[in-house]
């Protein structure tokens, strides 16, 4: 191209920079902080510099139960993440094809989005109230989530197959493959990457879901809500390093997924396809 | 085979694929939902709810002056939180869809915005106490450059820092579906635009902006929708002074009235549908993906 920059795209990236300091400037503070030496407060300056909040973690009765919470929250989002891919991509199958109700579906979905998280809270902890079931994570904790990243894993498949090229498909139709067959060898592969997606969404929406596992999850607190409930006992930088190690976690997640993602579309592109490689 | 034969064969196996999905809304969201229109009729005192057929939750909900003024105040973030991050999401949109030129950059930099989606909000909420606080950064700052001579007290735990967090937590809300939006908008209007003499600014107003609509239109209901519902980030951010709808009604379910949780849950569920439907006449959604 080779124009010249307009001095509007100074401004709009001056702009830019400055969102995503907005973004990411609170977090990074809270990193550096959960270093705060052992009479270190909540706010600068730093006092010394050490791992003691770190440490103060791992003493369970000094903080209430991380570990317990933590490996519920990971136990917890594995399983969302699981389910929510197989509905998913079941779903996003269904809907490629004209069926009565297909509208139907698709608002009661969006309904699952947008509705206040608290009406979920509500409504499951009041029909387990009622039937005279205890609320646990595993159960209706487990739905509750669902609702959650179960549109997300909808509408990413909506996107996929929007862009879908369908000769792929009938090639392997003509060919003989049988629908299970053409849906197992073809259809996933190329849609691989954007599972990837899926799973993303499913592990993290669940690992930090807050609103709507508040009244479902029984006598045992996941992560988050672990955490809002120090929010209002806990005056030391413990809490910043308790936000740090799980936003470090979370990141690494991410990377790990995203790389995935990357790699699996490059090894599509470099073996995908030999068009235009062939002697004519 | 007829016609008919194969569509309900098509029918058949597309409500096979469908069901898990099905099962899951039908149970969580669904049931969920008459449970509490149910229980919006129900009596309760000190001890219990019972099944009941009265108006009462409604008639109390409806008569109490501190319902108007919970919904004005929420409302109210709902227009502030509209505001910035559609102002917000709209900018950083257009840059990365009409100024950032390689697509390599593009899906790096929007990337980078989309990232912090997938980290915790309540740690997201905690990381402003340094920057907010009585002895915080921006206190300390603005004291050192002698623009203030006492801590401003309104920056944490004020209707301020309501604001600023739900801009921070849902500003990519706009982003993301703006930028998809603009992302189709064909090349050759803006072209055509410049051809006919238009200037950055008109190709900006007059182009970019109306197609960018679909997008803006989907950002704010999800920004309507999460701000309208809110209790947890009113809660933290405000110290507990604020109120929102949101909060009234967690406030009854900690104290166990869930009947009038309930009732207020649906008068909030009806305020939703109402203002998204409104929304939605100006978008199809579907179209979107």
């Amino acid at each position: 191209m080779g124009e010249t920059r307009s001095c509007s795209f100074y401004v709009l990236a001056a702009f830019f920079a400055l969102f995503v300091l907005f973004l990411y400037g609170p977090i990074i503070t809270i990193g550096i902080l959960s270093f705060q030496g052992p009479n270190g407060g909540l706010t600068f300056p730093m006092n010394g510099w050490s791992f003691h909040w770190f440490f103060d973690l791992f003493e369970q009765q000094a903080v209430g139960d991380f570990w317990g919470s933590f490996s519920r929250s990971l136990v917890l989002g594995l399983t969302v993440m699981v389910l929510t891919l197989v509905i998913s991509v079941m779903a996003g199958l269904a809907f490629r094809k004209p069926f009565r109700g297909a509208t139907f579906v698709f608002y009661l979905t969006i309904t699952s989005l947008i509705i206040p998280s608290i009406l979920i809270s509500l409504g499951v902890g009041l029909i387990f109230n009622i039937v005279g079931l205890d609320v646990h994570w595993s159960t209706s904790g487990l739905g509750a989530q669902l609702t959650w990243t179960l549109p997300f894993g909808l509408l990413i498949m909506f996107a996929v197959f929007n862009r879908f090229d369908r000769s792929y498909e009938e090639a392997a139709r003509d060919q003989g493959a049988s629908n299970w067959q053409t849906i197992r060898h073809v259809v996933l592969p190329i849609i691989a990457p954007s599972l990837i997606g899926i799973a993303l969404f499913g592990f993290t929406l669940s690992y930090d879901e807050f609103a709507r596992t508040l009244l479902t999850s029984g006598s045992y607190n996941t992560l988050p809500l672990e955490i809002f409930g120090m929010t209002t006992n806990v005056t030391t930088p413990v809490l910043y390093a308790l936000g740090t190690l799980t936003t470090a976690f979370s990141l690494s997640i991410i990377l790990v997924f995203l790389g995935v993602a990357w790699w699996m579309r490059r090894r599509q592109s470099r073996f995908g396809s030999d068009a235009g490689k062939g002697l004519v | 085979m007829s016609a008919d034969a194969a569509t309900s064969r098509i029918n058949l196996s597309a409500w096979l694929q469908i069901s898990p999905l099905m099962a899951v809304l039908g149970l969580f969201l669904v049931l969920p939902i008459a449970t509490i229109v149910m229980v919006s009729f129900w009596g309760f005192n000190e001890f219990a709810f019972y099944p009941d057929f009265t108006f009462d939750n409604y008639a109390y909900l409806l008569t109490a002056n501190v319902t108007y003024q919970t919904y004005l105040k929420t409302l109210k973030y709902v227009v502030l939180a509209w505001v910035f991050t559609a102002a917000i999401g709209f900018t950083v949109a257009y840059f990365l869809a009409f100024h950032v030129r390689s697509l390599t950059w593009q899906i790096a930099l929007f990337l980078l915005c989309t990232i912090p989606f997938w980290t915790s909000n309540i740690i997201r909420m905690i990381s402003w106490i340094p920057f907010l606080g009585r002895n915080g950064l921006a206190n300390n700052t603005l004291i050192s450059l002698g623009l203030i001579d006492r801590p401003l007290e309104f920056l944490l735990f004020s209707d301020f820092a309501v604001i600023l967090a739900f801009v921070h937590l849902y500003s990519l809300f706009m982003v993301v579906p703006i930028f998809n939006t603009m992302m189709r908008i064909d090349r050759s209007l803006i072209e055509a635009a410049r051809d006919q003499g238009a200037s950055g600014y008109q190709v900006l107003t007059q182009v970019i902006l109306p197609l960018s609509k679909p997008g803006l239109m989907i950002g704010s209901i999800f920004v309507v929708t999460l701000v309208m519902g809110d209790f947890i980030t009113v809660r933290f951010m405000s110290g507990s002074q604020s109120a929102s709808v949101g909060r009234i009604i967690q406030n009854e379910i900690a104290l166990l009235q869930y009947p009038a949780a309930a009732a207020s849950a649906v008068v909030l569920l009806l305020t939703v549908l109402i203002m998204i439907a409104v929304m939605m006449r100006l978008v199809d959604i579907r179209k979107e993906l």
